[in-house]
């Protein structure tokens, strides 16, 4: 039988939530690393025991954290994240310019063939990568010469908080910045190519389809069809068929298109899952109803997941990395909340149940499913 | 020896108690003392101050003899009381936050 673990990182420490493929009855750890921020918690997909954890405060600064034993155990590794060179500068609220100043990790993603190898995306914006299992980390920094001056923080900073390894090409790779955009390499982290044709940001920016400088939210991609990324955009839900070259506006009947999360089903490469949020200055669902929505075609058409979800006098916000998806058979949605739930649903949203009520403010939800 | 009292999350961090001795040579400033403790746990490194610059984190405080003694020029001796063992060298998080 096989077993899923969800990775859970809050505002106060990480918890870890393991049930078996019933998906009913649940076993919690933590907190984790207690009194900490975890942004982000992640495992590899060839060594499931093989985690990383993203571990920061605003005392004491930025934390790496490995276990080699799917949690059970920790131990601090590399912490020190420097740019490479001159990183120079970027834009800021007001257009003056501004240096870089590394600030925290906000993700974590170990590659698809080697447990030792992980990429981290860190405010401000910059992607690294280690090859030693976190005891040494290197900045790739081609990204920064793709427009990097005219970036730009979002209301939480100027953070790289997306990356997408493509499963058939291990030489691509997608990230998103906040707010800067969707970038993709095909050489392996050597140089950047901002993929933002097609975006429209009419209230964020001077240049409403600007080349770099908006607020990309959360990407996702199915792995058998990696040419194919949706986007939540701070407005607009988005899909582009050509790996980034374009992108099209999906939002269709969606009751408000801005949002964090996106994610896609594991078996169905046009249900695509989004969490409506009334607005940028009201993070919260329209009309106090928590509702996942569901497109089976690739967006445009969507409908509401209500059931065990609350349906009045809910007034909590999912963040960008607060969704994923599990590989079990009846395919598993899970989402956490700012008000400390942790949703699951066992049959891709039909009907949703709470693992947890009562955590801190969740800022990450990642899912592995084991064997 | 000198005597360090460490914040909570960092004794948890080093797996230590609240007060950790360590062996510091030649004068006792603030930056020989975090050399000392930095080598002694190393996964404190960043934790108290920059990996590079070496500057204090905003939200760390430095007390000996019941004084703040934070913005201190760090390459200052310290006094002799910490320097002989009879007062600690406290790290502290500023309370600040929720």
């Amino acid at each position: 039988m096989s077993n899923v673990r969800v990775l859970v990182g809050t505002r106060k420490g990480a918890f870890i939530l393991t049930s078996n493929e019933k998906r009913k009855k649940w076993n919690v750890t933590g907190p984790h690393f207690p009194g900490w921020e975890i942004y982000h918690v992640n495992g590899s997909p060839v060594d499931p025991k093989r985690l990383y954890a993203s571990q920061s405060s605003g005392w004491f600064g930025q934390l790496i954290q490995r276990s080699n034993d799917g949690g059970n155990s920790w131990e601090a590794v590399e912490n020190k994240f420097t740019y490479e060179g001159d990183p120079g500068t970027h834009q800021t609220f007001d257009g003056t310019q501004q240096p870089w100043v590394f600030k925290r990790v906000w993700n974590l993603t170990p590659s698809l063939a080697d447990p030792d190898t992980v990429f981290a995306g860190v405010e401000d914006a910059a992607l690294f990568r280690t090859a030693d299992g976190g005891k040494s980390w290197q900045e790739l920094p081609g990204l920064r010469s793709a427009k990097g001056h005219l970036w730009q923080p979002g209301a939480g900073g100027m953070c790289l908080h997306t990356i997408l390894l493509d499963p058939g090409n291990p030489n691509r790779i997608f990230i998103a910045i906040s707010a800067a955009g969707a970038f993709r390499t095909d050489d392996g982290g050597q140089t950047w190519l901002p993929i933002n044709s097609g975006l429209k940001s009419n209230f964020e920016l001077p240049d409403p389809t600007a080349e770099v400088g908006h607020c990309v939210h959360n990407l996702a991609m199915h792995p058998t069809r990696p040419g194919v990324l949706f986007m939540q955009k701070h407005w607009d839900v988005m899909r582009s068929d050509d790996a980034g070259g374009t992108w099209h506006e999906v939002s269709g009947n969606l009751p408000s298109d801005f949002g964090f999360p996106i994610a896609v089903h594991a078996h169905e490469p046009e249900t695509v899952y989004v969490v409506p949020i009334k607005s940028d200055s009201e993070h919260f669902p329209p009309d106090g109803k928590l509702r996942v929505y569901r497109s089976r075609k690739g967006g445009n058409e969507w409908e509401a997941l209500t059931k065990g979800l609350p349906q009045e006098d809910c007034y909590v916000n999912v963040l960008r990395s607060a969704m994923a998806v599990d590989k079990l058979d009846s395919c598993g949605i899970y989402f956490g909340t700012t008000g400390g739930q942790v949703y699951a649903s066992a049959d891709s949203g039909d009907t949703w149940a709470p693992i947890v009520r009562d955590l801190p403010a969740v800022l990450s939800v990642e899912v592995q499913t084991l064997p | 020896m000198i005597r360090v009292v460490l914040p909570i999350h960092l004794q948890r961090l080093a797996n230590t108690g609240r007060e950790v001795e360590l062996q510091v040579d030649g004068q006792v400033t603030q930056n020989s003392i975090l050399d000392a403790l930095e080598i002694r746990y190393p996964m404190l490194r960043g934790t108290v101050r920059d990996h590079v610059t070496k500057e204090r984190r905003a939200f760390i405080r430095f007390f000996a003899c019941g004084e703040d003694i934070s913005l201190e020029p760090s390459g200052v001796p310290l006094p002799e009381p910490v320097a002989n063992g009879k007062e600690r060298f406290m790290i502290v998080g500023a309370m600040a936050g929720g």
